[in-house]
């Protein structure tokens, strides 16, 4: 039996419905079409389905979609601006820290949750941090870097855009 | 990979979880953080036909101090426990488990109540909670029991929750100063479970001796369990380094770990004694004053 799901995703509001075993991270991408969440281990150990969930950053293929019902979730769409990257974006483009880019839209939100808590985070906690996610191609180092150049980008951003 | 199909509750009330579980028996299961149930379920170790999901429960979120305790609603995330004022200033042993269980996602999610219930020998919280005086409330039909955390894990994924009951709170007692704590964790990457992981709680007499002492044990056995040769050992008196030394010996015989992916019998013991003497050092210092921050070995 379908349960109905009421949510808003990116600020956007949804009237849906989801079979209770359906994982908040396949009824993103197979019920809305938000393909940017992408499903890598399925079993909570990569990172890359990770959106926000009520402003808390959380892997999506270990929620269910109906405990999503009246949250306001965030994902890796829900960041570039009116057609304009977001700084994060920017930074891991500007840093290639990407190859094939399966882990980038788990490494973005995982960024953005670091850098809202913490404005001007050490390599340390940056490294501490985003442990949670997997990246088979890049070693990292390139992550590292972009993380460290959002926070600054964001500095800027921020007196703008608040 | 999907889970198998259930039916799904979402009770607003610890009493109609009570009455789902009464109704539908071994077949169905609580859902808290799915931090852990999820992922089985995901790989078809559990498929429960009922699904309670405890996380609309308001009654059982959030933490406070209740006179000299700590009391956590059994739905208190990892996270928050991280962050708590109280927790970080009073527990600092707590706030070493809450930064090294998992990773930031999995801690957002996963609940205290959660990981006592499901009992992983490995689980950060089984361990660090049984160096500190921990209580467990459970609800029933007969309503409300407490029992110490020593008491509710009885064996490995196994606690003393009967089939209609569920927990609702832990409660933790402040210690009283001069004391300190720390919970030190081996992992073999980063947000895994436990190699091996040692908490030391120490309050402090005048001339620098253990007035009490508590040593819990995490991923050497079955279960978690207090060192309490090595306890006996120090309680009383200063430590020197030979005190150590042979306290140290002593947590190693105590361990009792198996063998797997994580390292061998021998490894792991060895392991033992080392993060002992460095949990101890750390305790003392904070007992003392120092700030120390948590060790990520
Ligand atoms: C990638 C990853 C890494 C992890 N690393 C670690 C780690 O390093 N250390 C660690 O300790 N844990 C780790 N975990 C597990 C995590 O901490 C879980 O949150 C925890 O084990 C279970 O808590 P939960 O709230 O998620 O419980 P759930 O998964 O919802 O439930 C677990 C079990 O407990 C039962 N249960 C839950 N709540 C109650 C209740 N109130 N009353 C009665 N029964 C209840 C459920 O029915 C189920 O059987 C990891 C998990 C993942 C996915
Ligand atoms: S797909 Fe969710 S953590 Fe890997
Ligand atoms: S860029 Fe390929 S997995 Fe990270």
């Amino acid at each position: 039996m379908k349960l109905p799901v009421n949510l808003s995703v990116n600020g956007q509001a949804y009237e849906e419905e989801a079979e209770p075993r359906t994982l908040l991270v396949h009824f993103l991408r197979e019920r809305l079409g938000l393909t940017g969440t992408h499903v890598g281990c399925v079993v909570g150990e990569c990172g890359a389905c990770s959106v926000m969930v009520d402003g808390a950053l959380v892997k999506s293929c270990l929620m269910l979609a109906v405990q999503a019902h009246g949250c306001e979730v965030t994902t890796v769409e829900g960041l570039a601006q009116r057609g304009k990257l977001h700084p994060i974006q920017e930074a891991f483009v500007h840093n290639f820290a990407m190859q094939c880019g399966f882990c980038t839209p788990g490494f973005l939100m995982a960024s953005h949750a670091l850098l809202e808590r913490t404005p001007n985070p050490t390599e340390e906690q940056i490294r501490q941090d985003l442990s949670s996610n997997l990246c088979m191609c890049t070693g990292y180092v390139q992550i590292v870097e972009a993380v460290k150049e959002a926070a600054s980008r964001l500095g800027e951003w921020r007196k703008t855009h608040t | 990979m999907y889970p198998a199909a259930f039916e799904y509750f979402a009770p607003g009330t610890v009493d109609e979880v009570l009455e789902l579980l009464a109704r539908h028996g071994e077949d169905a299961k609580i859902l808290a953080g799915g931090q852990s149930l999820i992922p089985m379920m995901k790989l078809r170790i559990a498929s429960p036909r009922f699904l309670i999901d405890v996380n609309r429960i308001a009654s059982l979120t959030g933490l406070r101090q209740e006179g000299d305790r700590l009391v956590m609603g059994a739905l208190c995330r990892h996270a928050e426990v991280g962050r708590s004022g109280l927790v970080r200033l009073r527990l600092p042993l707590m706030a070493d488990a809450a930064s090294q269980t998992a990773d930031v996602q999995v801690r957002n999610r996963g609940t205290v109540g959660g990981s006592l219930a499901h009992a992983d020998p490995a689980g950060d919280w089984p361990a660090a909670l049984l160096a500190l005086d921990t209580t467990v409330t459970i609800a029933g039909r007969d309503g409300l029991r407490t029992v110490p955390l020593s008491e509710f894990i009885v064996d490995a994924y196994t606690t003393q929750l009967g089939p209609i009951e569920m927990v609702t709170e832990i409660s933790v007692q402040l210690p009283k100063a001069p004391s300190g704590g720390a919970y030190v964790k081996f992992e073999k990457r980063a947000g895994d479970f436990a190699v091996a992981s040692v908490g030391v709680q120490v309050e402090l007499a005048e001339g620098g001796q253990c007035r009490s002492i508590a040593i819990s044990l995490g991923a050497l056995g079955a279960m978690p369990t207090r060192a309490r040769a090595a306890e006996a050992l120090l309680l009383g008196r200063a430590a020197s380094p030979e005190l150590l030394t042979e306290a140290g010996q002593l947590v190693q015989a105590e361990a009792q770990p198996f063998a797997d992916t994580r390292g061998s019998v021998e490894y792991k013991r060895h392991l033992a004694g080392i993060i002992f003497r460095r949990a101890f050092a750390a305790a003392v210092d904070r007992a003392l004053g120092r700030e120390v921050e948590t060790l990520h070995v």
